[in-house]
This record gives C-alpha cells, structure tokens and sequence, in this order.
C-alpha cells in the first residue's frame, strides 16, 4: 500500500463523511456542495482519461457536459408538459425517470464524441486544442439560438428527476446517487489504467510510433478514450442539470470546459483522484472566497499557477511524491 | 533459390529535386543478416521508412512473403510480420521495461481493447513479455522505467519489444548507435544467433560489425544501390572502395 492509495482513500472517504456530518448538523447547502464535488469531479474523471492517459488536451469538453445537460433538460420538459418528444415514426415521450435520462446522456454524448473525435483526432497538438474548443463553441451557440428549449434563457425543470426507492429531493439521496455514480466511474477508471487498454493507449501518448511499429493504431486508441471520456462527462452533465433543475447553455461554454480542466490541473493530471482533488478544492474556494470577493477567479488563478510551477503533479503529486509504476 | 522473405521492386522516392530513393531493389533472404550501408544522406533512412510504411514511395512496390504491402499502413505491416527497430530508441519512457515489451506482446495478440483485466497480470502476455527481456538480458530490469535504463540498455530494450512481436523479418536502424565496445560486442553476438529466428535487415554504421555479422551487403550511394554481394565481394568491389570505403581499403 502506498502513499497516494491512502491520499486517496482519505479523500474518498472524506468526501462522504462531510454530507453526512452535514446532515447530522441539518446543514442541507453544505451537502449541496459536497453534491456539486461529487459530479464535477465524474466530470474530470471523464476528461482524465482522454487528457490523463491519452495526452489528449480537449478544450472541448462542455460539449459533452452539455449534452449530458440538455439530455436530462429536454426529456423532462416534455414529461412535465405532458408533450411527446416525437411522434412519428416512432413515439418518444419525455421522462423523468433518471437511469433512462443517464442512459441517453451517455450515449449522446458517446456520439458526439465519436463524431468530434473522429475529426479532430487527425490533427494534434495546438490544432487539436483548437478544433475541440471550436466544436464546443458550436454547441454552444446552437443552445443559444434553439427557442424550443429555452435559447439564451435556458430550462427549468420544476421536480428533480426520480430514481426508484429513493426521494431524489432529499439532498443526502441525491448525493448518494452522484458519490455512488462517481464510486463507479474511479473504480472503471483504475481498471482501465492497468488493463491492456491503458497500456497501449498510454505508450500512444509518449511514443505513438512505438505503438504503431507493434501493429497497434493510435488513432483508435485515442478515438476509444475520446468516446469513453465524453460519455462519463456526459453523464456528471445530466447530474449536474439534475442538481440545479436548471439546463443553460451556460454549459456548453468554454470556460465549462476550462474548469474541467482546471480541476485536473489542481488534482494532478493522469492521476487517479486529481479530479476529485481539484473539484473538491475548487467549490471549497468558491465557497469561502466567493463569499469574501465576486473576483475569486483571480486567487484561483495565482493557485493555479503556483501548481503548474511548482507542484507539476498537482495537490496529489505534492502529497504523495512521485507517481510509482504499476507493479 | 528459395523466394526471399522481403522484397523490394525499384522502389523511388524523391523529394523536390532529391532523389532519396532511386529504383532501389533488395532482397532479404530467410536465416540472413542483409546490411545495408552507405555514407551520411545516401537515403538508408528512407529505405526503411518506405519499407516500414512511413512514406510512401513514388514508384515501385514492396512484398512481405510474396504479399504486395505498398499500400498498406505501419501498423498492418507490423501485423504482416515486420519488426522495426529505431535509431534513437523510441520507447515509452515514463513505463517500464516491462510494460514496454508488454506493448508488443498486445500487438503481436492483435489488438488492447480490453479494458476490465490487468495487463501485467495477464500470464499469456507476461510470460511473453518475461521472455523476450530474458533473451536480451534485461529480465532484471523489468520494473526500472525506461527512462532510467542506460542507453544500451534502452537499445537492448527496442530488441526486446520487436522480439515479442514473433515477426518474419527484422528491419535494425542502428541497433549499436551510441553503444559502447563492450556492448556492440554482445549486440553482434546477440544478432548472430537472431538471425535463425527470422532474417535482418540492418543498417549500421559500425562496420566491424556489419563485417562480422552480414551474410550479404548493399551499398546506397545518392539513393542508387551501387553493389550488392557477400562481405568478400563487396571488399573486393573497386567502385564501392572508391565511393564509401576509402581508396586504400
């Protein structure tokens, strides 16, 4: 047992004592917060394996953060309007109902992913930064101008969506639903990191050419991560629409995606619990310095370039030394 | 004759006025070591890049066991039974030794879309990947990251993970660069007996070894094979005296 598992642990653990410490003290916003930790850190989980393990720097995805969003936002109007969302050829009503939502918040934003992945993937580098931001943009001025579900105004949702036997209005059951969602997609993401997959797709990133001379393709390997990524953010995007009742194209802009970013960038890029690392700082200095100066971005910003100089590995980097090979 | 086991057919390259590549024939014959040699810029580089399906080449057309793989990419040649080996290591130097050759054992499997089970603790895939850094001495080496290996051993390292692959042909960009007497040494004495498993094409600088090892040589002048033959032969060639190995060779 190393230093980062029980870094890890630690916060693992921390994040879900703190809601229930919460709930002891009737404290409903700090679980909330713990909340919002829980889903955008699903959110780095998700961009960590594309930028983490494949290198792949996407400025992008608010796209599938988006989705995710509007997924959720698009199937309940309907069900709280009591409309179809489509009648013909085949009947599709709203619903309220969450797996389904997350269901087709996943493979929404799987699709998207394939189809932008599939383009941008032929470039790298700085190209490849800038066609994901473009293509996030572009979602983001479609949300802008589509009046059927709100345009500039967004989407309110009155009732949070339901899960069976539990009352997703109770603020601790709708943690519980986003720390377990979260739970799984660590644990998908530690598997990944040491199966064949991660492997490969991790040699993609420091030597795509030794990759390709063992008969393996980069391109599909990274396209794989790409789909993965934008599927998981995805979901936490449905989440995080649930936890506001409220879908905005607010999440599809590019600063979305740069928090994402940014979280990883805190936690520690490619390491397993930067995400929740980075959120989970990021929405306690939101929080506290939010509260002191509407300009917190800017103690946020010397944070993060202290990180970036001196901390390479991030908070969990700086606590647990050196990244030890898998075995 | 037995048919060789790679074959290129007037192969050309050109780049702007350049020409790189100029109909350029080679054959690599089963159980040889076919050296390629020729001064700085005579187009060596190319060659193995056209013939690993790094570049395409204008004219001509290349044949892995008597199959057309010209139009096919890196990766499917690798698959068809190429390995290659780079004249600055080209590893993934944050993972270690272990996990490098694990690479190619994923490769020589034929795909790493799995994502559920742990690749070290594959037993296929280990006792592959142990295997091949035995045969080139790094077995205790496994868990250094590459980017701690000695740069011979990173050398020995880039053998390994082309061992995995079990290819039908070997192509060496340099396998002694940089490496010392010592080890130059014990790479020929590796490559001697490499040569049973499946034939080599090598280009080296290094002529003591190219001398030692070579069944037959190439010379590439300005893209021009000038000379083919057996180590004797090409000694013994005035044009190749003149042209590469100094007058009075």
């Amino acid at each position: 047992m190393n230093r980062e598992f029980l870094i890890n642990m630690v916060l693992l653990l921390g994040l879900a004592v703190v809601p229930l410490w919460a709930m002891a003290g009737d404290a409903p916003f700090t679980i909330t917060l713990a909340t919002k930790v829980a889903i955008l850190a699903l959110a780095g989980v998700g961009l960590n394996i594309a930028l983490g393990i494949g290198g792949l720097i996407s400025l992008g995805h608010a796209a599938f953060f988006g989705i995710g969003g509007y997924a959720m936002g698009i199937l309940a109007s309907h069900a709280q309007s009591y409309t179809a969302l489509m009648e013909w050829p085949i009947l599709i009503e709203g619903t309220k109902f969450m797996p389904v939502i997350w269901l087709v918040a996943v493979a929404a934003s799987a699709l998207a992913a394939l189809v932008i992945g599939a383009l941008s993937l032929r470039t790298s580098g700085v190209y490849f930064i800038m066609i994901t931001l473009a293509f996030g943009q572009m979602f983001y001025f479609f949300a802008i101008s589509w009046p059927a579900y709100g345009g500039e105004d967004g989407l309110s949702i009155y009732v949070r969506n339901g899960f069976p036997g539990l009352n997703t209005l109770v603020p601790i059951h709708f943690f519980g639903i986003c720390y377990s969602l979260l739970v799984l997609a660590l644990w998908f993401n530690a598997c990944l990191a040491k199966s064949p997959f991660g492997l490969a797709l991790n040699a993609s990133r420091q030597c795509p050419e030794r990759v390709e001379t063992v008969g393996l393709s980069p391109f599909r390997l990274r396209l794989t991560a790409f789909v993965i990524s934008g599927a998981i953010t995805g979901l936490s995007g449905a989440l995080f629409a649930d936890l506001n009742r409220f879908v905005s194209p607010t999440m599809f802009s590019w600063q979305t995606s740069g928090e994402i970013m940014v979280f990883i960038i805190l936690g520690g890029v490619g390491r397993l619990y930067g995400p929740v690392a980075g959120a989970a700082l990021f929405i306690t200095l939101e929080h506290f310095l939010g509260g002191l100066s509407e300009y917190w971005h800017i103690y946020l910003g010397v944070l993060l370039l202290l990180v970036v100089l001196f901390a390479r590995g991030g908070i969990i980097g700086m606590l647990a030394g050196r990244q030890v090979a898998h075995d | 004759m037995t048919n060789p086991i790679l074959a290129t057919h007037g192969i050309t390259k050109t780049f702007g006025a350049l020409k790189a590549c100029d109909k350029v024939s080679i054959e690599l014959r089963p159980g040889e070591i076919h050296a390629v040699i020729g001064p700085n810029g005579a187009g060596k580089s190319t060659l193995i890049k056209q013939i690993c399906g790094n570049l395409t080449p204008d004219a001509g057309r290349i044949e892995l066991l008597g199959r057309d793989v010209t139009g096919l990419s890196t990766q499917a040649r690798a698959g068809a039974g190429l390995a290659r080996t780079f004249q600055v290591s080209a590893l993934a130097m944050e993972d270690t030794a272990l996990q490098n050759v694990t690479l190619g054992a994923l490769g020589a499997r034929g795909g790493a879309f799995s994502m559920f089970r742990s690749a070290l603790n594959n037993s296929a895939l280990r006792s592959t990947a142990m295997d091949a850094l035995g045969r080139v001495g790094l077995a205790d080496q496994a868990a250094t990251r590459t980017a701690e290996l000695s740069h011979g051993q990173r050398r020995q390292l880039e053998i390994a993970v082309a061992l995995t692959l079990k290819p039908k042909a070997f192509i060496m960009d340099e396998p002694m660069a940089g490496m010392g007497a010592e080890g130059s040494k014990r790479m020929t004495g590796f490559l001697d007996r490499l040569r049973e498993q499946a034939p080599i094409l090598l280009v080296e600088h290094d002529m003591d070894a190219v001398f030692a090892l070579a069944d037959r040589l190439s010379v590439l002048v300005y893209g021009k094979i000038i000379a083919t033959g057996t180590v004797a032969e090409i000694r013994a060639n005035a044009q190749v005296r003149h042209a590469y190995l100094g007058g009075d060779a």
